[in-house]
């Protein structure tokens, strides 16, 4: 049952409790999407920026971990679509004001791009569509790694939407620890130094961004601290805190500390894509966090509302009646 | 008020533009009946879901949902009543104007008041879901009301969190999405949607939306002369967060009350500060990525 009355300032009422937002429809492939898309997005910069320095073995690696990144991500993308036939109704336009679509269109460039770099780096095919190829997947692959962040953003859902300012950074950040993991398990020791650089500087930052976004985020954060967000922000805090120590002690040395040290960071990155995606539901699930800022907003005069009690109709013309009795104000017209 | 104009009505359809139609729907004299939502179901032909009993007072459909395009809420209150002791409550009603204003306020038993309201899709002149859908399948109609087109909808699902009023849902087994269309087909052939026809209280209007705020300022009126001070129109102004909307309502409760938003917002209002972060998170990746390729030993 509601209550409404004698609910001081402080309570929110509901409808039964009932939720106001629907919780997304999205499934385990969309997380997993946010990371494979960063690490395909910021792997292929990993790899045009090392090419550039003249690391060759760094570059073909990265750029293998970016092929990896973006032959999965469209395949997790249209599994997760309710009709996979129609996904190519995602180019039927380009719109701004959906990040999906600009995320579509780039994601299109961004292979198209990564597969021919990787083949000229891996095979040597391709030779003059490379140079072009390269530049451009290494361009496209910065958005990439963060309109994931606008897109949840973009949405009704509290936790993501208030967090608009900080998620691309918690995103972007974290896309450069995945391509800083991967590269540092795949590359030899000798030739890593920029991947150990990457993901120890990409786990700080992660970390950072995290951690302030959850402190802005003030109500609104805790969703983090309860449920599986609660329990993957754990998880991705523990993995990237020890893969960052591994990293920064023992990976120059040992081949097998670094692998470890990759494993670890990837994993911290996964779980901490999951933390996000999982806290949207919590936060929609809960009608307090839609109602209890709402309200408070229009309390303290910040906001208007939605309501007005106030009839725009001149005192004089008001009477009594019920709407059974009364004349109808005015014919429909078209009737 | 000339009727919200919105980004794509009427200026997309030049001379095929129709008047912007809408629901007024006036919950102070729906009765609970739910003919709405059967009417609703039956015409549309929406799939059938075993319903229990939900506990929640005679609410056993809960939600608005894929299949369900109306839904109605009934709301339990105690009011604290200007009782006196040995009144009837015929002389509680009159001293309140009930009688007079037609207000649908029963008190039975423990003084208990009943609230319902049939709620639908807003039609929102900003519409999120509309914004937000990648492949255009929802669109705007000549009407100026929000359609998903079945053949084009993908079920990537990105107007179900999008929508802040929480309408739009998944139908299973299907994979689309679903909402109400405000009876698109009948519209096309000057017929009214099935709910307000349906309805016997005349709680659901339908007409043009200039013509329903007019009735709708009247009857809020009424209201407050008659003493229904927390009586207040709903999504009726076009400078709320989604410029007011197709579908508005007179409520006798604050929105939450009834399961609604007070101040839902189109996110479109934010997108560009959006855009501009995950820019701007982009080009500080770039650096990063830069200082650590070239910041140190290759």
């Amino acid at each position: 049952m509601s209550a409404t009355n004698g609910a001081g300032p402080e309570r929110i009422t509901s409808y039964h409790g009932q939720p106001i937002l629907k919780e997304p429809i999205w499934t385990w492939e969309i997380p997993l999407y946010f990371y494979t898309g960063g690490l395909a997005g910021a792997s292929a910069g990993l790899a045009y920026l090392a090419e550039l320095r003249g690391n060759e073995t760094l570059g073909r690696r990265a750029w293998a971990a970016a092929m990896a990144g973006i032959t999965l991500s469209p395949a997790l993308l249209t599994s997760d679509l309710g009709k996979p036939l129609r996904f190519i109704n995602m180019l039927r336009m380009f719109k701004v004001t959906s990040p999906m679509s600009v995320g579509s269109w780039v994601l299109t460039v961004s292979g198209a791009t990564t597969t021919v770099a990787t083949a000229n780096a891996w095979l040597g095919v391709f030779p003059r569509l490379s140079r072009p190829a390269r530049a451009l997947a290494a361009l496209f692959g910065l958005p990439l790694s963060t309109y994931t962040a606008a897109l949840v953003a973009n949405t009704a859902i509290p936790v993501w939407h208030e967090a608009r300012r900080d998620l691309p950074f918690v995103f972007g950040s974290g896309a450069a620890l995945s391509a800083g993991a991967a590269a540092l398990a795949l590359t030899p020791l000798r030739h890593a130094a920029p991947a150990r650089r990457l993901a120890t500087a990409g786990a700080v930052l992660e970390s950072a961004t995290n951690e302030l976004m959850h402190r802005r985020l003030g109500e609104h954060g805790e969703v983090y601290a309860e449920g599986q967000a609660g329990l993957s922000t754990n998880l991705a805090r523990g993995c990237i805190a020890a893969g960052a120590l591994l990293t920064a002690s023992r990976a120059r040395s040992s081949r097998a500390a670094a692998v470890a040290a990759g494993v670890l960071l990837s994993l911290g990155a996964v779980s901490a894509r999951w933390s996000v995606f999982r806290a949207g539901f919590q936060s929609a699930a809960d009608p307090k966090y839609v109602v209890g800022p709402q309200r408070a907003a229009v309390g303290r005069g910040r906001r208007k509302g939605a309501s007005r009690r106030e009839p725009r109709v001149a005192r004089s013309e008001r009477r009594l009646g019920s709407p059974a009795t009364a004349p109808e104000p005015a014919p429909l017209t078209g009737d | 008020m000339p009727g919200l104009e919105t980004v794509a009505w009427p200026s997309a359809y030049g001379e095929a533009a129709k008047p912007r139609m809408g629901f007024f729907t006036d919950t102070s004299v729906c009765i609970g009946c739910k003919a709405c939502e059967v009417a609703c179901k039956e015409w549309n032909q929406i799939p059938m879901e075993i319903e229990g009993f939900t506990g929640k007072s005679y609410d056993n459909s809960v939600e608005l949902d894929a299949n369900r395009w109306r839904h109605v809420a009934f709301i339990e209150q105690q009011l604290p009543v200007d009782a006196r002791e040995g009144d009837s409550l015929l002389e509680l009603a009159a001293r309140n104007g009930a009688i007079e204003a037609g207000v649908q306020t029963y008190q039975e038993g423990e003084g208990i008041r009943w609230l319902m309201a049939s709620d639908v899709c807003k039609h929102c002149t900003h519409a999120a879901c509309l914004d937000v859908c990648p492949t255009g399948a929802l669109f705007r109609t000549e009407f100026g009301t929000v359609v998903v087109q079945e053949d084009v909808c993908n079920g990537c699902g990105y107007c179900v969190p999008a929508c802040p009023f929480g309408v739009l849902d998944q139908r299973q087994d299907d994979g689309r999405v679903w909402k109400c269309t405000l009876c698109y087909d009948r519209l096309k052939d000057d017929k009214e949607p099935a709910c307000a026809q349906a309805c016997p209280t005349n709680s659901i209007q339908f007409g043009e939306v200039s013509e329903l705020h007019q009735r709708a300022e009247h009857r809020l009126a009424q209201l407050q002369e008659a003493g229904q001070d927390k009586a207040q129109l709903y999504l009726a102004d076009e400078d709320d967060g989604i410029g007011g909307a197709g579908a508005f309502f007179l409520l006798l409760d604050e929105p939450e009350v009834y399961g609604l938003p007070p101040d839902p917002v189109d996110t479109r209002r934010d997108v560009s500060e959006i855009w501009a972060a995950a820019a701007l998170a982009a080009g500080t990746l770039a650096a990063g990525l830069v200082a650590a390729v070239f910041g140190g030993r290759r």
